[in-house]
C-alpha cells in the first residue's frame, strides 16, 4: 500500500547525514588514509535505500496504489483503508528499513575487517622479507 | 516472479562488478546497490505475504503470475534506465562532455 515510504524516509535522513559527515571529513581528515570513509559507507547504504524505494514505487504505481493526484495514495481516501496502510507501513515497513540497514551494517562489518586483517597482514610481509 | 527476476538481475549485475573493471568504471556498483535494496524489500513483502497465504502462496494463478512476470521485467529495465541516467549525468569517462564540446567548437 505504501510500506515503501518507511525506506523513502529513511533514505532522506541518511543522505541528508551522509552529507554532514562529508563536509565533517573534509575539515578533518581521517588518520588512516587506506581506510574507507563513512560517508562512502553511507553512500552505499543511500543507494540499497533510494534504489529500493524507487522500484518499489514503481511496483506500487503498477498496481494503483499511487496517483499521480492528491491524496496520491489511493489507499489515504478512506478512513478503513487508512488504517490499514498505516498497519503496513508500521510492520511491512520498518521490517524493510531494518532489514536493509542490517545488510549494509553486515557488509560494514565486513569491509572492516577485510581492511583490518590487510593492514596485519603488511608487517607479517615486511617481518618475513626482512 | 517480481522478487526472482530482480533478485537475478542483481546476481547478474553483481559478477559483473566483480570481473569487468570497465564496467565498475561506469558505476555498476549503483545498480547492484538499487537492485539487491529492491530485492531485500520485496524479500520482506514475500515473508508477509507468506505468512498471511502460507502454502497457497507457492501456487499463484497463471494470470497473476505473468503480470508478475512483466511488473519484474519492467522492474529491470527501469532499474537499468536510472542506471543510465546516472552514468550519463555523472559521465565518469568524460564522453558526454568530450561530444557536446566536439560539437560545440565543430
Amino acid at each position: 500500500m505504501a510500506c515503501f515510504i518507511v525506506p523513502t524516509t529513511e533514505a532522506i535522513v541518511t543522505t541528508i547525514a551522509a552529507k554532514c559527515v562529508k563536509k565533517h571529513e573534509a575539515a578533518a581528515p581521517a588518520a588512516d588514509p587506506d581506510a574507507i570513509p563513512f560517508s562512502e559507507k553511507l553512500g552505499w547504504l543511500n543507494k540499497l535505500l533510494w534504489g529500493g524505494s524507487a522500484l518499489l514505487a514503481f511496483e506500487h504505481v503498477w498496481h494503483g496504489e499511487v496517483t499521480p493526484f492528491f491524496p496520491f495514495l489511493t489507499a489515504a481516501a478512506d478512513a478503513a483503508d487508512r488504517a490499514e496502510m498505516l498497519h503496513e507501513m508500521a510492520t511491512s515497513g520498518v521490517a524493510m528499513a531494518l532489514l536493509v540497514t542490517a545488510v549494509w551494517g553486515c557488509m560494514c562489518a565486513a569491509v572492516s575487517r577485510m581492511q583490518k586483517r590487510k593492514k596485519q597482514a603488511i608487517p607479517m610481509q615486511a617481518e618475513v622479507q626482512s | 516472479m517480481t522478487l526472482l527476476l530482480t533478485c537475478f538481475a542483481a546476481i547478474v549485475a553483481t559478477v559483473i562488478w566483480y570481473t569487468n573493471e570497465k564496467a565498475r568504471q561506469l558505476k555498476i556498483g549503483t545498480l547492484c546497490l538499487m537492485y539487491w535494496g529492491a530485492s531485500l524489500m520485496w524479500l520482506v513483502d514475500a515473508v508477509a505475504e507468506y505468512l498471511e497465504l502460507r502454502a497457497e502462496f507457492f501456487t499463484p494463478a497463471a494470470e497473476d503470475m505473468l503480470n508478475d512476470s512483466y511488473l519484474g521485467l519492467s522492474v529491470v529495465a527501469l532499474g537499468l534506465v536510472i542506471w543510465l541516467a546516472i552514468v550519463l549525468v555523472k559521465d565518469p569517462k568524460g564522453t558526454v562532455h568530450a561530444a557536446i564540446l566536439k560539437k560545440h567548437n565543430g
